[in-house]
């Protein structure tokens, strides 16, 4: 049988990132999210591996980055604030084409704010977030089990692709227990990592930066960067569909407002009313095609977020030309999630 | 016919950028040196630092890795901690290190990371073009301190050498010059030194090197050299300030 555990989600990125291979994490404490670096200070060196509690936010991303160029899985976590001190970092990895994973437990509103759930970070994530016109891979969990599975794959497709990936969480899911089935690490086959600084022997010397002068350099850097992020919508995109084959009106929602999202569904059509949500995984790649897709039969979409709208603007722009997107969003604060009874509400209300 | 002096293995037979008088140059080649003779060309590691030295993998043939502002310690500890088999060095100016970079050099310090810290001291930000740094000295002119450094204001110019010292994971701190052929004697004495207490693994190491920036100084590379045996050694003396090992 297959052993299940019962655990935090927090817990789960902890344990995935280890069965993915990652044996080196750094980081610097940070509510909701501080059960990831307690987890890793004890388990790393059981495994020879290294815990280092950096001075800053600044400092671990920049030794995730260290770590990365010479070729080791690694990882560092955080929540906003910390998240806004590693964007220079996460950009200079981005330019420098490093894998890594970046995990964001999102805290709640600009400036210090709150410990509460909330995806008020959806722009900083997908958008860049640091300098110079990037992307990182972005996945959303919405259950612990995701929290694991996703893990692993944001290393998997980080090394593939040579750019950071984040899992974006909040304390809902990184904060709930649930019970998991620790899947062993899937066989994917990963590119050999021929790029990587390991004192030059007998070999070719080895740079790992992002300063490219010469005479068209960074332009043709740019755009081979570029030509990444598009094989990544091409390739990469994940979603989750539920009852939408039918359905007149499609929610949708991501993370812990999906969960909640999806009980309202559910509830909505124990009334009678045809509705469907679709859920995007991959943040970025933002799936598209299948707004796209679902928009060409049912021309009605309902984005509900912890957030007073961000998604919102990649669902409009992916969806059939004469679809109409509603919103409906709570800016974060304490006590702020929306009740499936609130989110039905909305439903009845779009629903025509 | 025996060949007595030749080009370090560890560094590219290409010329430099740096303007003429610059004693980057000078540092670049003293630390290959110690390079070449612990023979660590091969496993080496180097962290490249935002500033005019920027470029070091076009003169040293070596693996490089290229650090943010004022981070080189921060990414030479993830290299070190990943790798602890290579040679890690960082090689930083005084804005990099001593400004914007604080937190991580005096962390990395204190932790005492098995790496060696190169700092290079021409009291400016040089690659800017010349603005005051934390090492500027009192009554100093330079483009963002046009009525001269002014301690009331501005704080006294830091002396890194000494201060890191201080910390428990430090193991050698020292400050040498190039201005003259005894003190780049020395200088190559102590950088080999440094460079011994991480192939021994004995902990953290720093050379705080006092360099000309004549372009920025607006002095011709003569009187911007004498600058650095004067005025320059009188507030950051040269000498050995912590060596806990005893090399
Ligand atoms: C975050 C950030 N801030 C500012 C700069 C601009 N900058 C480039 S080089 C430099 C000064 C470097 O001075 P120093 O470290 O003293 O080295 P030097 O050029 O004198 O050798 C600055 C401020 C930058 N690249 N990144
Ligand atoms: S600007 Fe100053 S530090 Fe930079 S190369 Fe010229 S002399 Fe050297």
């Amino acid at each position: 049988m297959t052993k299940r555990l019962f655990m935090k989600g927090n817990e789960a990125i902890a344990m995935a990132a280890i069965e993915a291979g990652c044996r080196y994490y750094f980081g610097y404490p940070i509510t909701p999210q501080s059960d990831i670096p307690e987890y890793m200070s004890r388990e790393l060196p059981k495994l020879g591996g290294e815990f280092i509690q950096a001075e800053s936010e600044v400092a671990s991303i920049n030794m995730l980055l260290g770590a990365s160029a010479t070729g080791v899985r690694a990882m560092t976590s955080s929540s906003s604030p910390g998240i806004s001190l590693k964007q220079e970092g996460i950009s200079y990895m981005s330019g420098a084409e490093l894998p890594g994973v970046i995990v964001n437990i999102c805290r709640s509103g600009p400036g210090l704010g709150g410990i509460d759930a909330s995806q008020a970070d959806y722009f900083q994530a997908v958008k860049g977030g640091g300098h110079g016109g990037y992307h990182i891979i972005v996945l959303a969990p919405a259950s612990v089990q995701e929290m694991y599975d996703l893990t692993m794959l944001a290393f998997d497709l980080s090394d593939i692709y040579r750019v950071p990936a984040m899992i974006l969480g909040d304390s809902v899911v990184g904060q709930m227990k649930e019970p998991v089935v620790p899947n062993k690490r899937p066989a994917t086959e990963l590119p050999p990592k021929n790029w990587v600084v390991r004192g030059k022997g007998d070999g070719e010397q080895r740079v790992v930066k992002s300063l490219y002068l010469g005479d068209g350099e960074l332009e043709a850097h740019n755009w081979k960067l570029h030509g990444r992020y598009q094989e990544l919508r091409d390739k990469e995109t994940r979603w989750e569909e539920f009852m939408l084959d039918d359905a007149e009106l499609v929610v949708t929602a991501f993370g812990s407002a999906a969960r909640i999202a999806k009980t309202a569904v559910m509830a909505a059509r124990d009334n009678g009313i045809k509705v469907g949500l679709l859920r995007p995984i991959t943040l970025f790649p933002f799936p598209e095609k299948a707004f796209r897709a679902v928009t060409e039969r049912c021309k009605r979409v309902l984005d509900i977020e912890l957030n007073a709208g961000q998604m919102v603007e990649d669902v409009r722009l992916s969806v059939a030309r004469d679809a109409e997107v509603f919103f409906y969003g709570r800016p974060p604060g304490a006590g702020s999630l929306p009740t499936p009874e609130e989110l039905l509400e909305q439903i009845k209300k779009y629903y025509v | 016919m025996q060949q007595v002096f030749k080009k370090p293995v560890s560094l590219k037979d290409v010329q430099t950028h740096f303007c003429p008088g610059c004693h980057h140059g000078t540092f670049h080649r003293i630390v290959a040196e110690a390079m070449d003779e612990f023979g660590v060309q091969k496993k080496t590691i180097g962290v490249a630092s935002v500033g005019c030295s920027v470029f070091l993998y076009g003169y040293f043939d070596i693996d490089v890795v290229e650090a943010p502002h004022g981070r080189a310690p921060a990414v030479a500890t993830g290299v070190k901690r990943a790798r602890p088999d290579a040679f890690v060095f960082t090689y930083q100016g005084d804005g990099d290190l001593a400004a914007i970079g604080t937190s991580e050099i005096i962390h990395a310090a204190n932790r005492g990371e098995d790496m060696t810290v190169i700092f290079v001291n021409n009291t400016t930000y040089g690659m800017t073009g010349g603005q005051m740094a934390p090492t500027t000295l009192v009554g100093q002119r330079t483009s963002t301190s046009p009525y001269g450094r002014n301690q009331g204001k501005d704080g006294a110019p830091i002396r890194m050498a000494e201060l890191l010292a201080q910390l428990e994971g430090v193991g050698f701190s020292a400050r040498v010059a190039v201005n003259n052929p005894k003190n780049l004697m020395d200088a190559k004495r102590q950088i080999k030194k440094a460079f011994r207490y991480q192939v021994e693994g004995k902990g953290f190491s720093f050379i705080e090197a006092l360099s000309a920036c004549p372009t920025n100084w607006g002095m011709n590379p003569i009187s911007a050299n004498e600058r650095v045996g004067t005025e320059m050694c009188d507030y950051f003396p040269l000498g050995v300030f912590k060596n806990a090992a005893d090399l």
